[in-house]
C-alpha cells in the first residue's frame, strides 16, 4: 500500500523540523510552513518521511493512505 | 413516494414551469400545504430507498456552491445506520448571495418539508435549520414556520432554528457541526467528514436550504417532472443572485441551462456596458465579457470557460471601474475572513491582500505582482477549508481578465478609472460581526 504525507494545518505551528529532515519531499513557504510535494512516496525514501512526522512537535504530519494516482 | 397524478385543478398539483422555489408567500402552514399537497411519508425501508433512489436520478446536486451530488451524500448518511442528524445550512456567508435568505423567507415550510423528507430518509430524529444571525427576516420566517408546524404536529421530530455568525466560512460544514457542538463557528480538520461523525458524533448531512426545497419538490411530484425543465444531466431550476450594473438587481429562478444573457436581461443588463462578470461569488472566478455569450446555466457550461456556477452569484462588472481596485478589496476582505487557525492562510493571505492592495494604491514596488502569483500558487490547497483556494480562484482569474489594468497599476503606476465608488458588495466594517461564538 503506498503512502503519502498530509498536514493538518490547524495543528501546524510552523516549527519546520519536516523540511530539515525530509527535504526531498517538503520545502517551507515564506512564513515557516510545509509545502509538501503530493503524490506516492517511494518506498526508498519512507524511512524519511516517518522520521519527519515522528520529529513533528504540533503532531501535524502524517502519514496516509494514498487515495490519488 | 405515492404516484401522484398531477393536475392543474386539484389542490397539490405539481407546479407547471416556473415558480417552482419562489411562489407567492403561502400566509400560514394550510396555504402551503393547500399548494404544495401533504408532505410525503417516509417511514418504511423501501419508501427510504425510493426516496434516495429518485434524488439520485434526478441529477441534483448541492446548490451551496460545492454541487456535490445529492443523492450520493444522503446515501452516504443513510448508510452508516440510525440517529442520524440533518442540518439545512441556510447560513450563506457569501456577501453577494441572497437566494438562501430569500428561499428561508418566502418558502419556510418548502425548507423544512425537505429537511424533514431528508431525515426520514436517512434516519435521523433531529433537524438544524441554519439562519445567518444577522438576518433579522429569515430568522423569523422559519420561527414563525416552525411554530405553526408544532401547532398542526404534523412533523414528528424535533426541528430547531439556530442562528450562526456571520463569518465567510461559518457555513462550511464542518464549521456548522463545531458550532453546534458548542464550539467556535470555525472549520475542523478532516477526516472525519460531518457524514462519518458530526453533530453529537453522529453521522450528519449537511445540505443547503435550497437543495433541501428541491428535495421536497422531487418527493412530491416524482423525478420526470423534476427533470421536464433543464438538460437531462443537470435538470430542473436553480436560484441565481443577479447584482452589479443591472437595473433590477435580486434573486431569479430560472430553468438549468437557460442562457446567461438572458437571466442578465431579465435582470436589466445592458449589454453594451458588460467589461466582465464575477460568477460563483468571491469563491467563484471572473469570466471575461467575450464568454457570456456562449454560456447556459449549468455546472458544464461554467466549467467550460473555466469558470464555476458554484452558489448561483452573477455579478455584472461595469465600465468605467477599476477591477484591480475591486479585486484589491475582495483580498483584503477573505483575509480578514480566516478563522486564524492555518499558517498558510493567516500569512498568506494577509501578504497576498497587503500585495494587491499596493498595486492598487499604484505604491508597489516592482516584482509585486510576481510575489502574488507566487504565494497564490503556494496557499492552494493548505488550509483545513477552502478559504484560501477561494484567495486564488478569485485572484488568479482577476489577473487575467484585468491582466492590462493589474500591469498598469504595477508597473506604470497608473490608474485608467481612479476614484469610483465601490461596486462589489461587502459587509460594512463598522458594524460587521467579528465574532466566533
Amino acid at each position: 500500500m503506498s503512502q503519502q504525507l498530509t498536514v493538518d494545518f490547524i495543528k501546524c505551528d510552523g516549527h519546520g523540523i519536516c523540511a530539515e529532515l525530509f527535504p526531498e519531499r517538503i520545502r517551507l513557504d515564506d512564513w515557516g510552513y510545509p509545502i509538501v510535494q503530493s503524490g506516492a512516496i517511494p518506498s526508498e525514501m519512507l524511512a524519511h518521511a516517518r522520521r519527519a512526522v515522528v520529529a513533528c512537535p504540533a503532531l501535524a504530519l502524517a502519514l496516509t493512505k494514498f487515495e490519488g494516482r | 413516494m405515492s404516484a401522484r397524478a398531477p393536475s392543474r385543478d386539484q389542490t397539490g398539483a405539481a407546479p407547471v414551469g416556473l415558480p417552482r422555489l419562489l411562489a407567492p408567500s403561502p400566509r400560514d402552514l394550510d396555504e402551503h400545504l393547500a399548494r404544495y399537497g401533504p408532505v410525503p411519508l417516509v417511514r418504511s425501508r423501501s419508501e427510504r430507498a425510493a426516496l434516495i433512489e429518485a434524488v439520485e436520478r434526478s441529477t441534483l446536486r448541492g446548490r451551496g456552491g460545492a454541487g456535490f451530488p445529492t443523492g450520493r451524500k444522503l446515501r452516504a448518511v443513510a448508510e452508516r445506520g440510525r440517529h442520524a442528524m440533518v442540518v439545512a445550512n441556510g447560513a450563506e456567508g457569501e456577501p453577494a448571495s441572497h437566494k438562501d435568505a430569500v428561499l428561508l423567507t418566502r418558502a419556510p415550510h418548502l425548507v423544512i418539508d425537505g429537511a424533514v423528507i431528508a431525515a426520514r430518509a436517512v434516519r435521523a430524529d433531529e433537524v438544524f435549520v441554519i439562519v445567518d444571525r444577522e438576518n433579522r427576516a429569515a430568522h423569523d420566517a422559519v420561527t414563525t414556520a416552525l411554530a405553526q408546524r408544532v401547532t398542526s404536529s404534523i412533523d414528528d421530530l424535533s426541528i430547531r432554528v439556530v442562528g450562526v455568525p456571520s463569518r465567510y466560512v461559518a457555513g462550511e460544514e464542518s464549521a456548522l457541526v463545531n458550532f453546534l457542538n458548542g464550539g467556535p463557528a470555525k472549520p475542523l480538520a478532516i477526516p472525519p467528514r460531518p457524514f462519518e461523525r458530526g453533530v453529537r458524533g453522529r453521522p450528519t448531512l449537511v445540505q443547503n436550504v435550497e437543495t433541501l426545497a428541491q428535495i421536497a419538490l422531487i418527493a412530491r411530484y416524482g423525478v420526470d417532472w423534476f427533470q421536464s425543465i433543464g438538460p437531462l444531466d443537470e435538470s430542473g431550476s436553480m436560484l441565481v443572485t443577479v447584482s452589479g450594473a443591472v437595473r433590477q438587481p435580486g434573486v431569479y429562478e430560472f430553468a438549468l441551462g437557460t442562457s446567461v444573457i438572458d437571466v442578465l436581461t431579465t435582470a436589466g443588463a445592458d449589454r453594451a456596458t458588460v467589461v466582465a462578470l464575477l460568477a460563483g461569488g468571491y469563491f467563484g472566478s471572473w469570466l471575461p465579457a467575450r464568454a457570456v455569450p456562449g454560456l447556459t446555466l449549468t455546472r458544464q457550461s461554467f466549467a467550460d470557460v473555466g469558470g464555476a456556477l458554484g452558489c448561483g452569484m452573477l455579478s455584472v462588472f461595469p465600465d468605467g471601474v477599476c477591477g484591480v481596485v475591486e479585486s484589491a478589496r475582495v483580498a483584503r476582505y477573505l483575509a480578514e475572513e480566516t478563522a486564524g487557525q492555518c499558517g498558510p492562510c493567516v500569512h498568506g493571505l494577509t501578504a497576498i491582500a497587503d500585495a494587491v492592495h499596493a498595486i492598487a494604491d499604484r505604491r508597489a514596488l516592482p516584482g509585486a505582482l510576481h510575489d502574488v502569483r507566487r504565494w497564490l500558487g503556494d496557499v492552494a490547497q493548505r488550509g483545513a477549508c477552502h478559504l484560501p483556494d477561494a484567495a486564488v480562484t478569485f485572484l488568479t482569474s482577476a489577473l487575467t481578465v484585468f491582466a492590462d489594468e493589474f500591469e498598469l497599476h504595477e508597473r506604470h503606476r497608473k490608474c485608467a478609472h481612479p476614484r469610483v465608488a465601490p461596486v462589489l458588495p461587502l459587509p460594512d466594517p463598522s458594524t460587521r460581526d467579528w465574532s466566533w461564538r
